[in-house]
């Protein structure tokens, strides 16, 4: 007993000698610019955060700051217009945001899966240079490519989303975008896993192999098992991406109301109600929800995936 | 709303979620199939185009040949189908495409464009963004609860730059001088500084022919989403530093900023360069913060948003190809780079 007593007794003697305490005082101005700094960062966000909770009449005429002084006028009236105005489309851009973003990533993902575990550990001619030409095609602005691929879309294929909605079959309307996600997405997917996939131990393939096991079992029961660090970022990375994604949707599905994403939405929103307008504060952490939560619980695996390939353009 | 949507269209969910992943299931294990009835000697040989084909095709048809057609689109006029060889020639007209875009100088043309591209957005968006994530990372990394204010710093980086676009209007709003101010930069301008309220999305100063107020404006408000990026990146190169070195410098009598300049700055330069030039990327690529906030206007237009205002509002598709080979001769000289580095980091492997 009085062994474990006089421990914490001699420590707090440490704890509070003057050097102690000097020591702390000297860290305070670092304390004061770390908190300083990221609290400067919070009020962007915070600033429209709080005018999302205001009426008109206070958003139109003074600061979000000066609310603090009357909380009583906060209201949830600008959520409750916004979602419920048909004319602002935003349940069902959400619903198409999820419709476009969960293809956009199984597919590249999935695909380049494929293709990783050939580039790693299969041989074929010009393996070497396809890799390479990867890694080049890493950085090459869309731009580049929307010209040529919305002709062949709309004068070859005749894929408008009117042509398109009226087949009647489900989920059609996207598929040119899908597969647009799909090729831009690879070349990073493939990158990110090829690099993770060769780093594998190779005995364990060979003992599967030996064992019996055949290309499917050791891709689907060894490799993919192992990977799961690198498939988690890169799907939440692509899946952010496109959810995030304003220029892709814009050139293949347009704003038409039936196919548009959340951005498209938000964006048309902006001129259809003026910019400043209070429905635009609320529309706005509307469509913040699912990235957020996306971020806030896997932010682990997204920081790993920003780490492991920071070339992507 | 009626979140009632998301239920509503259950077949639709049904191919999202099952039939997509069902496809490619089937794909690899059909595939997979076929291999093994061919003689074994051939396995080998067709295996590897199984798997790596679907990418090859994917990357073919969207990225590479693409990118080659309007190459040629360009120098062609835009009755061309750049998709037809037939058509090719006929509607040659060289460069003039180009000379439209690079006539009027200082003001006509592409200009306005390749000068927010390549001398603002370069400049201030990759030096503010590293600068920031370097003070951060550097200061974070000495206090205890670094993670909770790193994921603060970074949380801009998972919301779309539309939101963000939003969030920076609200910032800058504008009330003529005298009135309550509702934008919290000019409230800080106003009572603070005791300068008029600005119009930083509009305002041209210094000159209409060199803006530099409302492009920092945007830029700003790109470089406040994108800094996370680069704090996280260099704060995991910092970490990488062996804590020895450090040490070591101190006890021989460097002051923090000594260390900070001749120890902790020329180790992380490997990584300083690999997040510039990515950095170097995304300014050349802006399009999102320009298209939400200033649409172009009040000469902060850049090379993305002109491309697709020549392709839709023009429908000069001659234009925008012109434009886009213009945004990759400007994206070339980093990709060699990054070509390079990693050639570099193979030879090393």
């Amino acid at each position: 007993m009085t062994v474990a007593a006089a421990t914490p007794t001699t420590s707090a003697a440490a704890r509070f000698s003057p050097a102690w305490i000097l020591e702390r005082i000297s860290r305070w101005p670092l304390h004061i610019a770390v908190i300083g700094l990221t609290a400067a960062w919070m009020v962007p966000t915070i600033g429209l955060l709080v005018s999302s909770f205001r009426p008109f009449s206070g958003q139109a005429t003074s600061g979000w700051w000066t609310a603090f002084q009357n909380p009583t006028t906060f209201t949830l009236s600008n959520y409750t217009d916004v979602l419920s105005q048909s004319t602002t489309n935003l349940g069902q851009a959400f619903f198409n945001s999820f419709m476009i973003s969960i293809p956009a990533t199984v597919l590249p993902v999935s695909i380049g899966a494929f293709a990783a575990y050939a580039f790693a550990w299969m041989k074929f001619p010009g393996r070497n240079g396809l890799f390479l030409a990867l890694v080049g095609l890493l950085a090459v602005p869309l731009q580049l490519t929307f010209i040529p691929v919305l002709s062949f879309y709309v004068q070859h294929l005749h894929w408008t989303t009117d042509n398109l909605e009226s087949y009647g079959i489900p989920g059609l309307p996207w598929v040119p975008l899908w597969l647009a996600h799909a090729g831009y997405g690879l070349p990073f997917a493939i990158y990110l896993l090829a690099n993770f996939f060769r780093a594998l131990p190779s005995d364990l393939f060979e003992s599967a192999e030996i064992d019996g096991a055949g290309t499917l079992t050791v891709f689907f029961r060894i490799i993919l098992p192992l990977s799961v660090p690198a498939l988690a970022s890169l799907v939440i990375f692509q899946f952010l991406w496109v959810w995030n994604d304003l220029l892709v949707a814009l050139i293949y599905v347009g704003s038409t109301a039936s196919v548009a994403p959340l951005t498209v939405n938000l964006a048309g929103l902006t001129t259809s109600l003026g910019q400043g307008s209070n429905l635009l504060t609320s529309a706005a952490f509307f469509s913040m929800i699912v990235p957020l939560i996306v971020f806030l619980s896997l932010q682990r695996y997204f920081v790993r995936g920003i780490l492991a390939g920071s070339v992507k353009g | 709303m009626d979140f009632s949507v998301l239920l509503q269209d259950i077949p639709t969910l049904l191919v999202v979620i099952i039939g997509v992943p069902g496809v490619l299931a089937a794909y690899i294990v059909g595939g997979e199939y076929l291999v093994r009835r061919l003689p074994d000697k051939n396995r080998p040989r067709v295996r590897p185009w199984i798997w790596v084909g679907p990418a090859l095709i994917l990357v073919a048809g969207y990225l590479l040949i693409p990118a080659i057609l309007t190459a040629i689109q360009s120098v062609e006029s835009n009755r061309v189908d750049v998709l037809d060889p037939s058509t090719w020639g006929t509607n040659f007209v060289g460069f003039r495409n180009f000379s439209r875009q690079f006539a009027d100088f200082p003001t006509g043309g592409a200009w306005v464009a390749i000068r927010n591209n390549v001398i603002f957005w370069l400049i201030f968006y990759t030096l503010f963004t590293l600068a920031f994530g370097l003070v951060l990372a550097v200061l974070f990394d000495r206090v205890k609860y670094e993670s909770f204010v790193k994921s603060l710093i970074f949380m801009p980086m998972a919301i779309s730059s539309v939101a963000l676009g939003l969030i920076w209007d609200f910032m800058y709003e504008y009330q003529p001088p005298g009135a309550a101010q509702t934008g919290t930069v000019n409230a800080v301008v106003t009572t603070l500084l005791h300068h008029d309220p600005v119009s930083w999305l509009q305002d041209q100063w210094p000159t209409d022919t060199f803006n530099i107020l409302n492009n920092l404006a945007l830029i700003g408000a790109a470089t406040w989403g994108i800094t996370g990026f680069a704090m996280v990146i260099l704060s995991a190169a910092l970490k990488g530093i062996p804590g020895e070195l450090l040490e070591a410098a101190r006890v021989d009598g460097a002051g923090e900023l000594t260390v900070f300049r001749r120890v902790i700055l020329p180790l992380m330069m490997p990584t300083i360069v690999v997040v510039g030039t990515t950095l170097v990327i995304f300014a050349l690529k802006a399009f999102d913060v320009v298209y939400v906030m200033t649409s172009g206007n009040y000469g902060t237009d850049v090379l993305a948003y002109r491309m697709y205002n020549q392709l839709y509002l023009a429908s000069n598709s001659g234009g925008a190809s012109a434009v886009a080979i213009i945004l990759l001769v400007a994206v070339v000289p980093v990709l060699i780079f990054n070509l390079r580095q990693f050639r570099a980091v193979e030879a090393r492997r």
